[in-house]
């Protein structure tokens, strides 16, 4: 029981610390691509440990068939949702990013990708 | 137990102010978009800590599930609507 409530205590700091540097790196980073690159990883690995942690606690609650089973399994659902999801809504922002012109950042300020006209690569 | 998720709710309550800046002050539209989608994330968690903590997980588990598809489908449109538009 102690155990158990010791790693759900783990997994949720640990989802917490992940969520904490994603904010980090999404205040600090140079330019949008960057940004993306540290949200889009640190925001869907933080929210695995929490709802991995939540789900095992509820279990651990309600020993039930309905309150405890059921409902660890729509908690899942939602990460493996968001698994699912954030990549996806990561490449479209991120394709639709670079289509509209937005150029990666570099330390010299010389532009690493050649455009033509209407943003495309050339 | 519980004291503890009210102390991680607080402290996602923190991380969500802290994007919040992001969001509100972004320089192009996209960091807006991304912010207001991790918003969204830490509003999916915060609405099952908050089942756990009014002791009504079967509901707000409902919740956090409808949330997250409203904010991946909104991300989605979005980012389809501003292809075309200088950031």
């Amino acid at each position: 029981m102690i155990a158990v409530l010791i790693i759900v205590i783990f997994l949720l700091v640990t989802g917490i610390f992940f969520f904490f540097a994603a904010a980090i790196g999404f205040l600090r980073l140079p330019d949008f691509y960057s940004r993306m690159h540290a949200t889009g990883k640190g925001d869907t690995f933080g929210l695995l440990l929490f709802l991995l942690g939540l789900g095992i606690y509820n279990v651990l609650e309600n020993p039930t068939w309905y309150l405890g089973v059921v409902q660890t399994v729509k908690i899942l659902s939602i990460a493996v949702f968001w698994f699912l999801a954030s990549p996806t809504a990561t490449h479209a922002l991120l394709r639709s990013a670079f289509e509209s012109g937005a150029m990666p950042w570099t330390k010299d300020g010389k532009p690493i990708i050649e455009r033509g006209e209407g943003g495309k690569k050339t | 137990m519980e004291q503890f998720f009210i102390g991680a709710s607080v402290a996602l309550c923190i991380i969500i102010f802290l994007t919040l800046y992001r969001a509100v002050f972004g320089p192009t539209v996209f960091d807006r978009i991304v912010g207001a989608g991790f918003v969204g994330t830490k509003t999916a968690v915060l609405l099952v800590l908050i089942g756990f903590i009014y002791k009504r997980v079967d509901m707000f588990v409902d919740l956090a599930l409808v949330y997250s598809i409203l904010c991946f489908i909104g991300t989605l449109i979005v980012a389809k609507y501003f292809i075309r538009r200088k950031g």
